[in-house]
C-alpha cells in the first residue's frame, strides 16, 4: 500500500489543497495523539535518572553494529542456522517478496497473520501475497484499521493514529455490519480482537518484523503491546520474520538501553506491555484450532534480511547515521508540524516524519523524499529527543541540498538572478533561492526603503511573487528600515562605554560584538537598538562591525554550498574579533544556533569551536553580566518596582531552546520583577520562511494557533526569535517585540 | 531504601497489575482468591507450591478459549520496571499466559532482579540456554482504536502472586 504517487509535479495550489484536506479530516486525531505522546515521553524520560548515557551508549552500539554489518550478518546466517532456520538477504523488495512468496507457497499457506512491521510496509509484501491468492490479515489493531481502511499508516509506530473512535467505528460498520452496534473503543477492540482470532487459527504461516535482532544468539527482540505478534508465531508452523540489515545488535545483552529507551522515546510508556525474545525455532507447542491439540513446536523459520538501498546508505557519509533509526517515533511526535499534519502529509511511501527523509532517500529514492521533506524546518526539536542522537535536521538539510542540484525550475529565473549569488546551479527552485538570499534582498530593501515597502504591497507585485516564488499573498512582509542597525549604530558615535574608543579600549572594559543578523540589521531594527542600550547600561563595550549573513537562510533552503561560502566569510569577519578577546553577543537564536552548532559541519573543527566557544545568546549574556556584579538597577526593571509581578507570556525560539538556551531570558525578566509564562509548543509554525510558503500557509496557521491558545490569558507576550514575533503577531494582531526591549534602558 | 520486592511490587501496581504477597505455606488461599475458573496453566518449580487439581495443565486450544484464568510461573521480575518474565517455550506457559482475560504470574521473590541491565543479562541466561521468554508488563494493551483500551489480543487483568520465601 504506498501512498498516493504523484504524476509529475504537484503544484503550490494542489500541495495547499490537499494539506488543507488532511488537516480537516486527520488533524485533529493526530494533534490529540502525538501531543499526548509527546508529553508522555518528556515524563518518561525525566524518570530516568541516567537518561544521557543510556542514549550515549544506544549510540556507541549502533555505530560499532553499522560499521561491522557486513560481519554481523554472516555471523548471524551462522547461528540461526545452527539453531535450525534459514536466513535469507534480500537485495531490494521485489527480491524479498519473491522468497517469502515461495516460503508460502512450500507452507501451502491460504491465510498468512502478520504483526505490525513497518519493513514489511516498505516491501508492500501484502500486495505480493494477495496476488497469489493469499490472504493476509494485520493482527495489530492499528495496522488491521488502516488495512480495513485501505490506506498508509500515518505514523511509523501507531499507524492509525489519523483516526478518531468515530471514524473507525463508522469503518467497522460499513465494512463488516456488525451483529451489535460498535460504539465504545473496548467494542471495537473486542470486535477486532474475535475477527482476528480466527484469523490466527486458521493462519498457515506467521510473519513478523523484528526491532532488534542480536547476532550472536539468533534472537528477534519484539516490542508490542497488544500480545498478536506471539499468537501470530504460536498459532502457526511457519514463522517468516523481515527485519531490515540495520536491526543488527552484535550481543543479547546490548539490548538493555534500547529496552529502557525505545517504549519512553515513543509513545512515552516506561516499557510497552509485552518485549519478546524468540530465538527461533524454539519449541513452543503449535496451537492447532482444527484439532484441537498443541502440538510438538516443529518450526519453519525463515529470517529475511532486507537490504533495499541499506549498504548504499551505510556508504553515505552524510545520510549513514538513518540506519542508526530505532524508529521510536519521537521525531514525528515532538514536530509542530507533524503534530498538526501528520504522516500522510509529513511521509514518504512507507516512513514518515523528520527521519523519514532519510529512510525514503534510502529505500525509496529521491523521488519519494521529495514530496515531504519540506515540511521539516530545522527547527532542531526533535534532535535531543532522539534516543541514538541522530541530526535528523541535517538529514533533511542534505536530501534538500541534493534535491536542489537535481531542480529544473528556471520560469522565472530573471527575477532572482540579480539578487542570488548562490554557488548552487541555476537549477534550484525560485522559491528556495529567494528565501536562501534573503539577505541580499534586505540589502536592497534598506537601500530602497521605503520604495521597496510600498512596492511589497502593490497587488500586482504580491501576485506575481506568489506566483513566481511561492511567497503567500496573505502574510504580511517583513518592513526594511532605511535606517539600518549599523547605519544607527555609527551615526550616534559608536559605543558610549567610557574608556572605549577607536584607538583601544581601556583595560578592564569587556567588549562585544554584537551580531548584526539580517533582520536586527534590516528589518527589527529596535531590538538591536535596545541590546546595545542594554548591554552597554551594564558596561559593555559594544562593536557593531560588518559581519555578513550567517549562512541560515541558504542553509535552511538545504543550499550547503552557500551556507558554506557564508559561514566561511562570516568567520574570517569574526576572527579579529576573536584575537582581540571580544565575546559575540546574538540577537537571533537561529544564527546562534549557526555559530555553536552548525558550523561545526561547515567550518574546519578548530575554527568552529572557536566561534562556538565565543559566542552567546543576548540574554544567555546578559545573565552572566547581572550573575558578575552586573547592576540590574541600570535597566528598565528597576523602574517598574511598583509594577513588579507584571505578567508577560515568553516564547522561546525552537533552536534556543535545542542548545537549553531558553531559562536565561525567564530568569532576567524573573529578576526583573515579571512574572513570566512559559509555552509548551514546539514551535511557532513560522519557522523562518515555512510560514511565507504559499503551500505551507494554512499549517503554519494551524501550528500557531496552539501557541496563540496558549498565550490567549496573556496582556503581553515576548518571543525571542524574529520569525516567532511575526507569527505571534500576526496571529494576536498586537505587537510582539523580542523580550530585550522589555528590559532595556530607555534613552 | 525499599527492598527490590517492595520496588516490583509498586511499578507493578503502576503498571496495572494486582500483586499479592504470601507464604508457601498460604499459597493456595492466595491463590485462589485471584483465579477465577475455570483456569489452565503450566507447573510451578518452586519446591512445595503446587498448581491446585483444578487446574488444566497442558491445554488444548478448545481448553484455552474455555478458561477465564492462567496461571504460569514467572522466571524472575525486573523491579524497576515492574516486568515479570514468562517463558514461551516448550510447555504451556505462553499460551497460558496470553489467552485467557486473566492471567496470574506466580514469583520467587528470590528471583526479583534490579534493573533492566540485571534483567537483560538474567534474560541472556535463558536465551543462550535455549529458552524464549517474554517480559510481561501489566495487561494487553492498544491505543488503536482512538482511546487506550486494556485488553487487547492477551490479558486484560494481569495478578502477580509473590511467594515470599521462595
Ligand atoms: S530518528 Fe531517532 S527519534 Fe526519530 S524515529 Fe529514529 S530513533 Fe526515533
Amino acid at each position: 500500500m504506498s501512498r498516493a504517487t504523484r504524476e509529475g509535479k504537484e503544484t503550490r495550489e494542489e500541495k495547499a489543497a490537499r494539506i488543507r484536506h488532511l488537516l480537516a479530516t486527520e488533524g485533529e486525531s493526530v494533534e490529540r495523539n502525538t501531543k499526548g505522546f509527546n508529553a508522555g515521553r518528556y515524563d518518561a524520560v525525566r524518570e530516568l535518572s541516567d537518561y544521557e548515557e543510556l542514549k550515549d551508549e544506544a549510540r556507541a552500539i549502533k555505530e560499532d553494529a553499522i560499521s561491522r554489518l557486513p560481519e554481523l550478518i554472516e555471523q548471524v546466517r551462522e547461528t540461526v542456522e545452527e539453531n535450525g532456520g534459514t536466513v535469507y538477504l534480500a537485495d531490494d523488495a521485489a527480491d524479498a517478496n519473491r522468497y517469502i512468496r515461495e516460503v508460502c507457497d512450500d507452507a501451502d499457506a491460504e491465510t498468512v497473520v502478520k504483526s505490525k512491521s513497518m519493513t514489511t510496509e516498505e516491501i508492500d509484501v501484502n500486495d505480493a501475497l494477495e496476488a497469489d491468492g493469499t490472504e493476509v490479515w494485520e493482527t495489530d489493531l492499528g495496522e488491521f484499521v488502516v488495512q480495513v481502511a485501505d490506506e498508509a499508516p500515518s505514523h511509523i509506530v501507531a499507524p492509525a493514529v489519523h483516526k478518531s473512535r468515530e471514524t473507525i467505528a463508522e469503518l467497522f460498520e460499513a465494512r463488516f455490519d456488525p451483529d451489535r452496534p460498535l460504539e465504545t473503543a473496548d467494542d471495537l477492540t473486542a470486535f477486532a480482537r474475535e475477527f482476528l482470532a480466527e484469523k490466527i487459527a486458521d493462519a498457515d504461516v506467521g510473519m513478523t518484523g523484528a526491532n532488534f535482532v542480536a547476532a550472536d544468539t539468533g534472537t528477534l527482540a519484539l516490542v508490542t503491546s497488544e500480545g498478536n505478534a506471539r499468537k501470530s508465531v504460536a498459532a502457526t508452523d511457519t514463522h517468516v520474520a523481515v527485519a531490515g540489515v540495520e536491526k543488527l545488535l552484535p550481543r543479547f545483552e546490548d539490548l538493555s538501553p534500547f529496552v529502557e529507551l525505545i517504549a519512553r522515546s515513543g509513545t512515552g510508556q516506561s516499557i510497552t506491555s509485552y518485549v519478546t525474545f524468540l530465538t527461533p525455532p524454539g519449541d513452543a507447542p503449535t496451537l492447532d484450532w482444527d484439532a484441537d491439540t498443541a502440538g510438538e513446536g516443529d518450526r519453519d523459520f525463515h529470517l529475511v534480511l532486507l537490504d533495499n538501498g541499506r549498504t548504499d546508505l551505510r556508504g553515505d557519509d552524510q545520510l549513514r547515521e538513518t540506519l542508526y533509526c530505532i524508529r521510536c517515533s519521537a521525531c514525528l511526535n515532538s514536530c509542530a508540524n507533524f503534530q498538526h499534519v501528520g504522516g500522510h502529509a509529513f511521509g514518504g511511501e512507507t516512513y514518515s516524519g523528520g527521519i523519514a527523509t532519510g529512510w525514503e532517500a534510502g529505500v525509496h529514492g529521491m523521488d519519494s523524499a521529495a514530496e515531504f521533506n519540506d515540511f521539516c524546518t530545522g527547527c532542531t526539536r526533535c534532535v535531543n529527543q532522539c534516543p541514538v542522537g541522530i541530526d535528523i535536521p541535517w538529514i533533511n538539510t542534505v536530501v534538500r541540498d541534493r534535491l536542489n542540484r537535481e531542480g529544473d525550475d528556471r520560469n522565472f529565473d530573471f527575477l532572482v538572478e540579480g539578487l542570488t549569488p548562490d554557488e548552487e546551479s541555476g537549477r534550484l527552485d525560485l522559491q528556495k533561492r529567494f528565501f536562501g538570499n534573503f539577505s541580499t534582498v534586505a540589502k536592497w530593501g534598506s537601500a530602497t526603503a521605503p520604495v521597496s515597502n510600498w512596492l511589497a504591497r502593490t497587488p500586482g507585485v504580491r501576485a506575481l511573487a506568489e506566483r513566481a516564488l511561492g511567497v503567500d499573498s496573505r502574510r504580511d512582509l517583513p518592513e526594511f528600515k532605511r535606517e539600518t542597525l549599523r547605519k544607527w549604530f555609527e551615526s550616534r558615535g559608536g559605543t558610549r562605554v567610557e574608556g572605549a574608543n577607536s584607538g583601544g579600549t581601556a583595560a578592564g572594559v569587556r567588549e562585544a560584538v554584537l551580531y548584526p543578523d539580517t533582520y536586527t540589521n534590516h528589518v527589527a531594527v529596535e531590538r538591536g537598538k535596545a541590546a546595545v542600550r542594554t548591554l552597554e547600561a551594564l558596561g559593555v563595550a559594544v562593536r557593531i562591525p560588518d559581519v555578513p549573513d550567517s549562512g541560515r537562510a541558504a542553509l535552511s533552503q538545504g543550499m550547503v554550498s552557500s551556507a558554506e561560502a557564508q559561514a566561511r566569510a562570516c568567520a574570517s569577519a569574526l576572527a579579529p574579533h576573536l584575537d582581540a578577546d571580544r565575546d559575540v553577543v546574538v540577537v537571533e537564536p537561529s544564527d546562534l544556533a549557526m555559530f555553536r552548532a552548525d558550523y561545526r559541519k561547515l567550518l574546519p573543527e578548530t575554527e568552529a569551536e572557536r566561534i562556538a566557544d565565543n559566542s552567546y545568546e543576548l540574554f544567555e549574556y546578559v545573565y552572566g553580566l547581572l550573575e558578575n556584579g552586573g547592576d540590574a538597577d541600570a535597566l528598565r526593571g528597576a523602574e517598574r518596582e511598583t509594577e513588579r509581578g507584571e505578567q508577560i507570556g515568553y516564547h522561546s525560539h525552537c533552536q534556543q531552546r535545542t542548545l537549553g538556551l531558553e531559562r536565561y531570558t525567564t530568569a532576567v525578566l524573573e529578576e526583573l520583577g515579571y512574572d513570566v509564562s512559559t509555552s509548551d509548543a514546539e514551535c511557532c509554525g513560522m519557522a523562518g520562511s515555512f510560514g511565507y510558503k504559499r503551500e505551507y500557509y494554512e499549517l503554519s496557521m494551524e501550528v500557531g494557533e496552539s501557541l496563540r491558545e496558549e498565550f490567549a490569558g496573556d496582556a503581553q507576550v515576548v518571543a525571542s526569535g524574529t520569525s516567532c514575533c511575526e507569527q505571534l503577531t500576526a496571529l494576536r494582531d498586537d505587537d510582539v517585540p523580542h523580550p530585550i526591549e522589555r528590559i532595556a534602558p530607555r534613552n | 531504601m525499599t527492598s527490590l520486592v517492595g520496588r516490583f511490587e509498586c511499578e507493578a501496581a503502576d503498571a496495572g497489575c494486582e500483586v499479592r504477597r504470601t507464604l508457601a505455606a498460604d499459597f493456595a488461599d492466595a491463590l485462589a482468591e485471584s483465579v477465577e475458573r475455570p483456569a489452565v496453566g503450566a507447573p510451578l518449580p518452586f519446591t512445595s507450591v503446587s498448581l491446585p487439581e483444578y487446574v488444566t495443565t497442558d491445554p488444548t486450544p478448545s481448553d484455552l478459549d474455555a478458561a477465564a484464568t492462567g496461571i504460569t510461573p514467572a522466571q524472575f521480575a525486573v523491579a524497576e520496571y515492574g516486568s515479570v518474565a514468562i517463558r514461551s517455550t516448550g510447555g504451556s506457559d505462553e499460551a497460558a499466559s496470553l489467552y485467557p482475560e486473566r492471567h496470574v504470574a506466580v514469583l520467587a521473590e528470590s528471583d526479583v532482579v534490579g534493573d533492566m541491565t540485571a534483567g537483560i543479562e538474567r534474560m541472556g541466561k535463558i536465551v543462550r540456554a535455549g529458552g524464549d521468554a517474554v517480559f510481561a508488563t501489566g495487561a494487553s494493551a492498544t491505543a488503536d482504536m482512538g482511546e487506550l483500551v486494556v485488553g487487547a489480543h492477551g490479558p486484560r487483568e494481569v495478578t502477580v502472586v509473590v511467594v515470599e520465601d521462595r
